[in-house]
């Protein structure tokens, strides 16, 4: 089951770390960064339920909210 | 009058030359128990299977032999499991080529390597490649040794089907021969005249799916070149050629090169030597010496048949159903229709089965379709991708591939053919928790180790009962049939991939060689039961 409450052992690092990723990248750059990532994180977390739980998630960000 | 059927390709082999029938000169239309409408793989393959099974068959085709040209090339093991069980794939193994090992390039990286690394304890490898003739060769072979032991099976060259006329307990085919038209009845027809099917459109019937607005073109190299026995696969390769390549081996020092060339293309330019070699040398290099041997360019389509059954006119290979190259799925899944089907028509035929067993052939085989057609689309999908979003991803995967592992599982250049589970299907009976998955009832036997040789290759024409360490009658028989047993050892692989976690095991095998049903013990009113539900009666 996907984990929507808070998970993030360090929220602001780790959000930091993943705006200070995208340093110097163009738009272009940017957007092939965040597929790989993605896809390591599809991988790291494997279950195909738990994934589809999750793009749902992102495609319906109001279904939080239930 | 002056009458032709005039040939619309060039033969490679002519194999059953026009001869009179005195069918052509018969008052009335003669009736026939079974005619097979094609001579492709799948034509050849269901005329051989039901000939062996003692149904007399007549094979219509509007030419003689086997048309030129590689097409289909990959043939997978259980393809070469029911060849064996046909008496044909002695010759395909000696002549074909076995692989093993693929690379997958991006542009001009070496992306990973694969090996198919074949599980051992099996008779037949993964994959041979062997040109298309020589497959109907080789089945036209072992129809010639069937005919000589009495199997009821003739083969009509030159006899165009020009009209169909479907009634309640038969159908009628108008004939076109050399010698002028005929009629003739069959109790069933069997249509196997390929992607375009006549009869299909003769018959009115639709053949819907997704349209893939794409070229392809098929070279063929005769080169001494010292290239390995692999499978490359190019995605946007460096020699710009396409969204994707294909460098294949097959038997007589020939290899296969698929060029997809997108849909925007001048076809007859595309078609010129000089441009085909133009291809051919970016890819392999200024110096490497070649002869173009043939080429082809084709398009495809995935779709299918709603139904493969239509009263006594049943469908089969690609006439019911077409899917892209990518997975080697077209000829292989259509000679899993032959298998599906022969038996099934051979027990209504002879009164032990209802004509509605055919019904489960549609069941079953519309589900292989729509896996293989999924597979296919996904594929597709993955080498062409459709959106920039969609190529985004698809170059992040090939980005990752190249150095961290798992990004290779997604990479999709063809799942390549597996035999299809028919989970779900009305024939299924029984399954027992603590046996292996793969085996589960509706799936294909693998085969095994079985003394000096092979357990598919002890199975019957009819069903078998299969025991590991359980008790099992020697003699059973249900509805007519004899049900002979084939006592097994729990060898590791017999433990591995039948026994699993259970004491002992009882499984009913359909004459297709599909698991039917499986039990930890033998008790009979079980197997009758779902002896009943294989053959269409539950």
């Amino acid at each position: 089951m996907l984990i929507t409450t808070p998970n993030l052992t360090k929220p602001d690092e780790s959000y930091a770390r993943l705006i200070a990723t995208h340093d110097g990248l163009d738009e272009a750059e940017s957007h092939a960064l965040n597929a790989r990532l993605i896809l390591i994180l599809m991988n790291h977390i494997g279950n195909d339920a738990v994934l589809a739980e999750a793009m749902d998630l992102a495609r319906n960000p109001k279904k939080g909210a239930a | 009058m002056k009458y032709d059927v005039p040939e619309r390709y060039t033969l490679a082999f002519r194999l059953y030359p026009y001869a009179k029938s005195p069918d052509q000169d018969a008052a009335t239309p003669a009736r026939h128990k079974a005619i097979v409408v094609g001579g492709g793989p799948v034509g050849l393959a269901i005329a051989l299977d039901l000939g062996k099974r003692g149904v007399p068959v007549v094979l219509l085709d509007d030419h003689e032999g086997a048309g030129l040209g590689s097409r289909a090339l990959c043939f997978a093991k259980r393809t070469l499991e029911i060849c064996d069980r046909l008496g044909a794939a002695a010759p395909m193994l000696a002549k074909g080529v076995q692989w093993n090992l693929g690379k997958v390039f991006h542009d001009d990286r070496l992306l990973y390597e694969f090996n198919l690394l074949p599980e051992g304890g099996h008779a037949f490898p993964a994959f041979i490649n062997l040109q298309q003739p020589w497959f109907e060769k080789f089945l036209h072979d072992a129809i010639v040794a069937a005919q000589a032991q009495g199997a009821p099976i003739e083969l009509r060259g030159k006899n165009r089907v020009d009209a169909v006329i479907p009634a309640e307990d038969h159908v009628t085919v108008e004939v076109m021969t050399p010698d002028g038209p005929y009629r003739l009845e069959a109790d069933w027809l069997i249509a196997c005249d390929g992607a375009r099917s006549p009869l299909r459109t003769m018959m009115g019937l639709g053949f819907d799916g997704r349209v893939f607005e794409d070229n392809f073109l098929i070279a063929d190299v005769k080169m001494k070149a010292d290239f390995p026995t692999e499978r490359w696969f190019w995605f946007e390769p460096h020699f710009k050629s396409g969204d994707s390549a294909l460098l294949h081996k097959q038997p007589d020092d020939i290899w296969r090169i698929d060029f997809q060339l997108g849909w925007n293309i001048d076809r007859a330019k595309e078609m010129e030597p000089a441009r085909i070699r133009a291809r051919v040398d970016a890819m392999l290099g200024p110096d490497v010496e070649y002869e173009l041997d043939w080429s082809s360019i084709y398009t495809f389509q995935c779709r299918r048949m709603e139904k493969f059954r239509h009263g006594r006119v049943l469908f089969a290979g690609d006439a019911a159903h077409q899917v892209s190259p990518f997975g080697a799925r077209g000829a292989n899944s259509g000679i899993q229709d032959v298998d599906n089907l022969a038996w099934k028509l051979a027990l209504v035929l002879d009164g032990t089965a209802p004509e509605s067993l055919l019904d489960s052939y549609d069941a079953e085989r519309v589900y292989g379709a729509d896996e293989n057609i999924l597979n296919s689309t996904r594929a597709t999908d993955f080498i062409t991708p459709k959106t920039g979003v969609s190529k985004m991803f698809r170059n992040a995967v090939l980005q990752l591939a190249e150095t961290v592992p798992f990004a290779r599982t997604v990479v999709n250049s063809g799942r390549l053919s597996m035999p299809c589970t028919y989970d779900g299907s009305a024939l299924n009976g029984p399954d027992h928790p603590d046996m292996p998955a793969r085996t589960r009832p509706g799936s294909p036997c693998p085969d095994a180790p079985l003394g000096d040789g092979w357990l598919l290759a002890r199975l019957g024409r009819g069903f078998t009962l299969l025991a590991i360490g359980a008790e099992v009658p020697d003699r059973l028989i249900a509805h007519g049939l004899a049900v002979p047993r084939l006592l097994l050892e729990p060898t590791p692989e017999i433990t591995s991939r039948y026994l699993g976690g259970a004491k002992g095991a009882v499984y009913l095998i359909r004459p297709d060689q599909h698991v039917a049903a499986r039990w930890d013990r033998f008790d009979d009113t079980e197997v009758a039961a779902a002896m009943t539900r294989a053959i269409g009666k539950g």
